[in-house]
């Protein structure tokens, strides 16, 4: 285990926990990077105030990676605009891409993704694009230059689980690229189920700032992820179609 | 006029550093844009707005 380590865009991690850092107070942030033993943490980018007084990069222990989304982007060209942003803002160069037209169901943009994916990562950006689950999109996506493909379980902040199961097992068996489930998932259960399928990460935030006890909850992810890992490593047993199979000696006792 | 962050601002003819120069924002904790192109930070005391320009002053804040 202490070689298997999550490669984006040719930078290691050995956590498998990308956490968001939307929707809750800043200063719980040190304590969920603890306790989630997250690397990558994830940042929004919008209009300053000029009377702000704390700034949420001050909140962010050393060493953690910054992964700036683009949310408020309604297409390709926004976007841009937004990892632009966010790299001038002099955090290095990841950026994952959201690009979401409806504000009801908040569903990524894909084709509009794609595009901003080439733009970047012709710029040197290290791409993550956010996306709906879909193979020949995710070709598209790793031909356009991303660094991992970010699937949604579910809509964002719906904490409803693996909803796209099927359809992420397509892209973690055909795409050769870190598949991280991003969006929707809910429960520490969910997160290792998504890992022993052979999910590379998770990414989650609102399963985290809608719990009663956040950096417990932080601690309860990176176990079911790191226990999902091993499971996936290890190699799950088989499942039988009928019947059943004894796990003890089949020698009868006791009787004639 | 210049646009700031969506708001009329009389900031015409002043130059990048010293528009901030006069607000409370943080130079080092934002980044700005001018008609939909990055300000470099090494270029704030070069660039001067003009009648007209649309200028984002962004930072960071929580998100997913």
């Amino acid at each position: 285990m202490k070689n298997d380590k999550l490669v984006i865009g040719g930078h290691e991690f050995s956590s498998r926990f990308i956490l968001g850092s939307g929707k809750y107070s800043m200063k719980l942030i040190e304590s969920a990077v603890k306790d989630a033993g997250a690397e990558i943490i994830t940042l929004a980018v919008r209009r300053a105030n000029t009377k702000e007084e704390e700034n949420i990069l001050d909140y962010i222990p050393e060493g953690v990676t910054l992964l700036p989304n683009t949310s408020g982007a309604r297409n390709a060209e926004e976007a841009v605009r937004i990892a632009r942003l966010a790299r001038e803002l002099g955090c290095g160069d990841f950026v994952k891409i959201e690009i979401m037209r409806d504000s009801k169901y908040l569903l990524p943009d894909n084709s509009e993704t794609i595009k901003a994916t080439e733009i970047l990562a012709n710029e040197g950006f290290v791409v993550m694009p956010y996306m709906y689950p879909d193979l020949n999109i995710a070709r598209d996506l790793v031909n356009a230059g991303a660094a991992s493909v970010m699937p949604l379980a579910s809509p964002i902040g719906s904490n409803k689980g693996l909803a796209t199961k099927e359809f992420i097992r397509i892209l973690i068996d055909e795409i050769d690229l870190p598949i991280i489930v991003d969006a929707g998932i809910g429960r520490p259960s969910q997160a290792c189920e998504a890992m022993e399928m052979g999910a590379a990460a998770i990414m989650a935030n609102t399963a985290l700032a809608t719990a009663g006890d956040l950096p417990m909850m932080a601690s309860a992810f990176k176990n079911a992820i790191d226990a999902g890992r091993k499971a996936y490593l290890s190699g799950l047993g088989r499942v039988l179609t009928r019947g059943a199979s004894a796990s003890d000696p089949l020698t009868g006792f006791l009787r004639d | 006029m210049v646009t700031i962050n969506g708001e009329k601002c009389n900031a015409a003819g002043k130059t990048v550093a010293e528009y901030l120069s006069a607000t409370e924002y943080d130079p080092k904790r934002i980044a700005i844009e001018r008609n939909g192109k990055i300000v470099p930070k090494a270029q704030y005391e070069s660039t001067v707005l003009e009648e007209g320009d649309s200028v984002e002053v962004v930072s960071f804040v929580g998100g997913g």
